[in-house]
């Protein structure tokens, strides 16, 4: 059997029976119910999973290491020869960094703020006294030059803040890469970047773990990640291995029913229906932060009745500036917003209420969006007394509907939020949008946050309560497979502007603008070799 | 020029604006003291003639906002004025300038209080960073119960027990800090021993503290994490890693329990009878020595107001992202 890399290596990793508790809400539970794995010198296994499958805490369990609160119970994890479940802090510290690796999910956070760069990528090789500072220096910089940093020769004199996200991950691959490990864990580390981003950081950490043959367990939500990435697929579901395969055979056919249905998630596609009666249109709008950093520049985005209108484009293109101007949050310098053929007042508190009821918003963290200290009939039940006047037995009978709409039972009338999934939490904020009866919903990026099946969940209750109600939405993401699922027309921004905007079949088909071309090509295939086809049709 | 000096001389120049307005409370507050200096010295017999001859000797007879103006303009000028107490209503003037007093009572609380500082804030730093280090071990509980023991004994009652142990049941030290212009240096710090430790006893629980919770803070950080897993040892973890994003949270509150070693020692100075500026102050409020409370009080103001500022500029250089913007 050949990997990417060529012939497997002896077993570098080998994890027997491990298991894993932690402790929250004042008792202990199973993370990990016993797993095995392993890895060969040089091959790269991809961990995929949901949130709360177990896969970061067994990926740190690799390096014989556990967040606080966690502990192994049993099992071994037996790295080069050395048991690291029975290790010494010592033994084990003197691995960590130097021999075994890690590439945290984020960059900004998991540099230190007050250490300038090339000091944090060498400080490994220091610490065991690898090599001395000027080689250590030297190599550092080398290897900022292979992950296409810029200026390699200066970048490290920066500090944390003075580079991008992206940057920023390429420079932890390089401070994992510094001591020429022979295991690296990379835990979900292009999760929090753009997509075109993202190609930049792939294509840049898998040529340097092929050039120095490194093992590494790759830990991702995203299948099509993955799939450019590993070897091996191992897939995890509530602490427990699901099955495990070569990619190819994986991506071919998968074994088991859980893999199958996480295949199919990125299936999901809405039929587009065009109409030309406009219910909510943004004209020449011009918009800036504090009066001076512009970020709009002259918008205009019509948006159908009853259609999903999705806005796409990379981190600080103006997406949500856009919904903030819609809103009202943030009046616009230039241009106007029409809603139903008159002016909307630019400023929120020269709104009337009945402009206000019509345009509801649904945000993308949930949890931050409701009162803890609420239940959720409370917090549904806050628009019914606002907008309507509901109170007593008939803001109950609506509230209990809303469940209804949204796919929760009536049990769920008296809990808190914090008693509810992440999904659960998002229904929660979609009824308590709906409970107003707009005629506009501006959903911004609602299903960032949530696993590929929870996220097919919440896209079909948006499409089947859009059928019925006929509601608009205003969808706001940066990925493209809701984009499919979801949208009649897109919007494409680039840097504050509208690169076009046109029904989805138009937008999706050549020709494409330089910026769409670009946005559609980073999006990841299911295919093993997109990643390979891309680097060599540049 | 660097950004950082502009946002320096704009506190700066926010200090001085708070000065003004403290400078307004402490004048109105003053005014608002009930009695008068006047009928304090003269006593009840005295005719309304001599009482209204010697206010108007003092400027007492002029509007508030004419008084307030003479004050800070004087005091805009170097000039503290000229105390009440040493005139009497005969016209004999052997008052003596607000300066003369202030400045020997400013310097003895000063010595005091860096005597105390130099020794409580390496002292709570180390405490706090190793208590950090071991922490929920039986160190860290321990240096948290002692501290706070002593932080929760009134200051008199822990100077009352120092001078029980160390002057009078085992005598090394004197009970009394009667220091004045002559006695040379070694002298002084022997004397100032206890009313220093006492001070030390108070402060060092607070800063401790805060240093031990800044430090922890920063522990669930994803950086914190990062340099673990980079094999380095907790005590570089702390140091190198946690310790440097800490500064400014510490700063502050050594800053808050510095400038109490100036304003807040006079329970401190009368147990150990020492001849600093709290104990100044209470006199002179006692006589309605005007002039002399308003430049103690004025004093005490610049120097919260300076060592905040202290620790604002440390926040501020200690932050690399204002102290190398993008």
């Amino acid at each position: 059997m050949s990997t990417k890399h060529g012939k497997k290596g002896d077993i570098l990793l080998e994890m027997k029976d491990i298991r894993i508790d932690g402790f929250s809400d004042e008792r202990w539970h199973k993370i990990i119910k016993g797993i095995d794995l392993t890895l060969h010198r040089g091959e790269v296994m991809g961990l995929i999973g949901e949130s709360g499958a177990g896969k970061s805490t067994l990926g740190l369990a690799s390096m014989g290491f556990t967040k606080p609160g966690c502990k192994i119970t049993s099992g071994s994890v037996v790295f080069d020869g050395k048991d690291l479940v029975t290790a010494s802090e010592d033994e084990k510290r003197s691995l960590w960094g130097t021999r075994i690796a890690y590439v945290a999910q984020s960059a900004a956070a998991s540099f230190n703020p007050a250490h300038r760069l090339l000091n944090q990528t060498v400080e490994a090789s220091l610490n065991q006294n690898l090599q001395s500072r000027d080689l250590a220096e030297a190599d550092a910089r080398d290897l900022y030059k292979q992950l296409q940093l810029p200026e390699p020769e200066n970048i490290g004199d920066r500090y944390p803040h003075q580079v991008s996200g992206g940057q920023l991950q390429r420079m932890m691959t390089a401070m994992a890469m510094s001591p020429r490990p022979d295991l690296i864990i990379f835990d979900e580390p292009t999760t929090a970047l753009d997509v075109t981003t993202q190609v930049e950081v792939l294509v840049a950490m898998r040529s340097i773990v092929e050039k120095f043959n490194t093992a590494a367990l790759y830990i991702t939500h995203d299948l099509a990640v993955v799939a450019q990435m590993a070897d091996v697929i191992k897939v995890l579901r509530y602490g427990k291995e699901v099955e495990e395969a070569d990619t190819r055979k994986m991506l071919k056919s998968p074994k088991e029913e859980y893999t199958k249905s996480l295949w199919s998630v990125r299936a999901l596609e809405k039929a587009e229906a065009p109409s030309d009666d406009i219910i909510l249109s943004i004209n020449n709008v011009d918009a800036a932060y504090n009066g001076s950093l512009k970020v709009l520049h002259d918008v205009n985005i019509k948006i159908p009745r009853g259609r999903t209108v999705a806005v796409v484009g990379e981190s600080g293109s103006g997406k949500s500036t856009t919904a903030r101007v819609i809103t009202g949050l943030l009046p616009p310098m230039v241009g106007n917003v029409e809603f139903n053929d008159g002016a909307l007042p630019a400023e929120l508190k020269d709104r009337t209420k009945d402009q206000l009821q019509r345009i509801q918003m649904i945000y993308q963290s949930a949890d931050t969006a409701m009162n803890p200290r609420q239940t959720i009939a409370e917090i549904i039940g806050r628009p019914l007394e606002f907008y309507h006047g509901l109170s007593g037995l008939q803001k109950q009978e609506r509230i209990l509907e809303l469940l209804k709409m949204i796919e929760l039972d009536e049990s769920f009338y008296d809990r808190f939020p914090s008693e509810l999934s992440g999904g659960q939490k998002q229904r929660v904020c979609i009824a308590r949008a709906l409970a107003a009866d707009p005629e506009i919903i501006i959903c911004d990026e609602v299903t960032s946050a949530l696993d590929q099946i929870v996220q097919e969940g919440i896209l079909k209750l948006l499409l089947n309560l859009q059928k019925e109600y006929n509601i608009t939405y205003l969808f706001i993401t940066h990925d493209i497979a809701v984009v499919n699922a979801i949208s009649d027309e897109i919007v494409v921004m680039y840097q504050g502007a509208v690169i076009e905007q046109g029904l989805k079949s138009e937008i999706m088909s050549p020709p494409h603008p330089e910026y769409t071309q670009l946005l559609l090509n980073s999006v990841p295939e299911m295919d093993p070799d997109w990643l390979t086809k891309l680097v060599k049709s540049r | 020029m660097h950004p950082i000096l502009g946002t320096i001389i704009q506190r700066l120049l926010l200090g001085l604006v708070t000065l003004f307005f403290v400078s307004l409370i402490i004048f109105s507050s003053v005014e608002f003291l009930p009695g008068d200096f006047t009928q304090a010295i003269l006593g009840q017999a005295a005719t309304e003639d001599t009482v209204a001859a010697f206010r108007a000797e003092l400027g007492l007879d002029k509007p508030a906002y004419i008084r307030y103006f003479d004050w800070i303009g004087a005091v805009a000028q170097g000039d503290l004025g000229y105390s009440f107490s040493g005139r009497s209503a005969s016209g004999v003037d052997r008052s003596r300038a607000v300066v003369d007093l202030v400045a020997p009572r400013l310097g003895n609380t000063l010595f005091l209080a860096g005597m105390a500082a130099i020794v409580s804030v390496p002292l709570a730093l180390v405490l706090g960073i190793t208590a950090a280090l071991y922490r929920n071990s039986f160190y860290d509980r321990s240096v948290n119960a002692v501290t706070l023991t002593t932080i929760s004994f009134p200051e008199f009652f822990l100077a009352y027990l120092l001078i029980l142990f160390f002057a009078s049941l085992w005598p090394v030290f004197p009970s009394l800090a009667n220091v004045n212009a002559e006695t040379e240096l070694i002298d002084r710090i022997y004397k100032c021993i206890l009313p220093a430790l006492t001070l030390t006893l108070v402060i060092v629980a607070h800063m401790m503290r805060m240093t031990r919770a800044a430090i922890i803070n920063l522990l669930a950080s994803p950086y914190i994490e990062m340099s673990q897993l980079k094999g380095l040892s907790k005590a570089k973890v702390i140091m190198r890693h946690a310790l440097p994003n800490a500064w400014a949270p510490i700063a502050t509150v050594i800053a808050f329990n510095l400038a109490y070693l100036v304003v807040g020692v006079v329970v401190v100075e009368v147990v150990f009878v020492y001849p600093g500026i709290g104990q100044l102050m209470v006199d002179a409020v006692t006589t309605r020595d005007i002039p002399v409370v308003q430049a103690c009080a004025l004093i005490f103001a610049t120097t919260y107001i300076l060592l905040n500022l202290t620790a604002d500029i440390i926040g501020i250089v200690t932050n690399p992202r204002l102290l190398h913007p993008r």
